[in-house]
């Protein structure tokens, strides 16, 4: 599947939550080879500042209309300056970038918290028809716009807020545990900031279940050259996020 | 129009890809055909695997990015064993960077390194995110030019001394490396930085300071470059913030016989492939037949 980049055109871009965004711009070459858990390189500007992509995930492929689309957090100045591109606009994007998720199980259950439920959309379309549970996390009811998204994907749908405003209070993991003892599940998928993910590691490990996390780095090449987004894995090697993950085995990457 | 020899190495194209920037070259390979690439320099290799630095190993900058990898690569034995191989199906020039702890570790490598598929030595006595070795061979004269003639008794295939930008003489270091028998002189390697997160008052590098690279450092790169091309005899390797085919032409004409291009591979994949394309087009518009013919032609005349 070889890499490129292409000359993206923008068709939509909505605001869908708090500093949210939904981009979805035409890139037919991107569409029929992207995978789930997968990423582009998104060059936010023609300028040399900022200089370097920006990773973000492909949240959603339409291979029928050769569309993808990206959820996105504002946070600095390139995303901020990916923000003010307009439909009609041209983005230059480099992908599909890393390995995507597995997609051999029966019964799956989706971790995802805050912008990390981004490739879980699309991984879940990917799963359908089985029958898939999710536990979404984020700060409060605002930021749970996941929940209309989800709601056609998922046969089951569970929320953890920090604050309590919707759902369950406390975090992801907490609702996980309860979830691996109630049901039955052969894989669990996560991605999410780092505590997190480890934590879902921890517990699904110990109950056998395999465990596929999306790991996050600061990154420069996207392709396994700069060796900036690398992480010690248990073998004693190391591994490049962004060539060998975004998506590991939880046993590859945590002990 | 475009083949040039550097110190015995014959290139396609007078434009490199620099070390740590393009991997292997493999990782590219969907973006460039490496068959048309000048050389391809590797990432620093040492004798034994390095983990590399821990914490964060990026910050970007204004038109720059500081770096504090540390060296991360697999070794020699590796490098031996499973990257050469791969890269011998490519028709270019191999050039491996290395990195010792000690003069003598440099001379090993070479030795260990002089094999069927490699067409020369990078000495990286530069690198400024390596606690021993690396920059302190890079910023004294005399120990640049104990690591070059070490290396020069180890090998038979041509070798290129690295220097640094982080001196108060780049000239004096050139000078040295080449009476130490140095083939060709390649700069610059990153100039050393710092930056510091506002919110949490902390360094952004997990090894405080890095490496600045991209077209941050052009104009210091370029001073360089044409300092060194006025001083010394062998060839000049031109790098530091290369993005397209007019900033290649600059170090041509300030007197590099080649360039390497960087940071540029990150942002722009097809940047190594264009800029000699470029190169070709410039030369082209312009009437010349050889891109040799640009090589140290800054005029000086005023007006
Ligand atoms: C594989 C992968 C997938 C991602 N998917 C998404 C996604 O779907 N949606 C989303 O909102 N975000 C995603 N991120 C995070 C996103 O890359 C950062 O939020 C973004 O780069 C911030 O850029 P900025 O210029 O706005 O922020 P700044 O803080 O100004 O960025 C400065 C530098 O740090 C880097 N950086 C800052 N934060 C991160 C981070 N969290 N991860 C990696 N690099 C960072 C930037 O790329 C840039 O080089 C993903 C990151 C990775 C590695
Ligand atoms: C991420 C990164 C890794 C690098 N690794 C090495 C290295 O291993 N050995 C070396 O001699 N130079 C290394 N360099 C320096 C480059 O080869 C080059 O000299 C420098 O980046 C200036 O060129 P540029 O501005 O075009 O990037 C590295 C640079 C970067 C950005």
């Amino acid at each position: 599947m070889p890499k490129t980049v292409v000359k993206a055109s923008v068709l939509e871009h909505t605001l869908i939550g708090p500093q949210v965004r939904r981009l979805t711009f035409a890139a037919p070459i991107l569409a029929q080879q992207a995978l789930p858990g997968q990423f582009v390189h998104v060059k936010v500007t023609e300028s040399i500042v900022p200089l370097l992509r920006r990773p973000i995930s492909i949240a959603d492929v339409n291979p029928d209309n050769g569309t993808l689309t990206l959820i996105y957090r504002i946070v600095g100045q390139g995303t901020s300056l990916l923000a003010e591109v307009k439909p009609g606009g041209q983005l230059d994007i480099m992908g599909p970038l890393g390995n995507g998720f597995s997609l051999e199980t029966e019964r799956p259950l989706l971790v995802g918290g805050g912008i990390g439920l981004a490739p879980m959309v699309y991984l879940a379309k990917s799963l359908c028809p089985r029958p898939i549970t999710i536990i979404m996390g984020g700060r409060n009811k605002e930021e749970m716009y996941w929940q209309e998204i989800f709601q056609s994907l998922c046969r089951s749908i569970h929320i953890t807020t920090d604050d309590g405003s919707l759902g369950r209070q406390g975090f992801t993991v907490d609702a996980l545990s309860d979830m691996l003892s109630a049901d039955t599940f052969d894989i669990v998928y996560a991605c999410g900031p780092q505590p997190m993910l480890e934590g879902v590691a921890r517990l699904a490990t110990a109950k056998n279940i395999r465990c596929q996390v999306s790991l996050e780095d600061h990154m420069a090449c996207g392709v396994g050259a700069c060796l900036s987004c690398t992480c010690a894995a248990t073998d004693g090697k190391r591994r490049k996020v962004c060539a060998d993950g975004p998506v590991f085995w939880a046993e590859e990457v945590f002990s | 129009m475009l083949a040039v020899t550097i110190a015995g190495i014959s290139m396609k194209t007078p434009v490199m890809t620099a070390s740590g920037t393009f991997g292997f070259g493999p990782e590219y390979s969907d973006f460039v055909d490496l068959n048309t690439i000048g050389a391809i320099v590797v990432k620093g290799t040492t004798l034994a695997p390095r983990a590399g630095n821990s914490g964060c190993r990026i910050a970007e900058t204004p038109a720059g990015m500081l770096n504090s990898i540390g060296l991360e690569n697999p070794g020699s034995d590796e490098f031996l064993k499973a990257t050469l191989p791969k890269l011998k199906k490519y028709d270019v020039p191999i050039i491996v960077n290395i990195s010792g702890n000690t003069v003598e570790e440099y001379g090993k490598l070479a030795a260990k390194l002089s094999v069927n598929g490699v067409a020369g030595f990078e000495l990286n006595i530069s690198c400024p995110n390596v606690k021993e070795g690396g920059i302190a061979f890079g910023t004294v004269p005399q120990s640049a030019a104990a690591v070059v003639r070490e290396v020069k008794k180890n090998t038979h295939l041509p070798v290129i001394a690295k220097l640094s930008p982080n001196v108060t003489d780049i000239v004096a270091m050139a000078r040295a490396v080449e009476e130490a028998g140095a083939d060709a002189i390649s700069l610059i390697n990153t100039l050393l930085g710092m930056a510091i997160d506002t919110k949490s008052w902390r360094p952004v590098l997990g090894n405080v300071v890095g490496g600045l690279s991209g077209p941050a450092v052009k104009p210091v790169a370029l001073r360089m470059v044409w300092q060194v091309a006025n001083a010394v005899n062998v060839p000049v390797i031109g790098m530091g913030g290369i993005m397209t085919a007019l900033d290649a032409v600059e170090f041509l004409l300030a007197g590099a016989s080649a360039v390497a291009v960087g940071t540029a591979n990150f942002v722009n994949p097809y940047a190594a492939a264009e800029v000699a394309e470029g190169l070709c087009e410039y030369l082209k518009e312009r009437g010349l037949s050889h891109v040799q013919k640009l090589v140290g032609q800054v005029n000086h005349n005023i007006g």
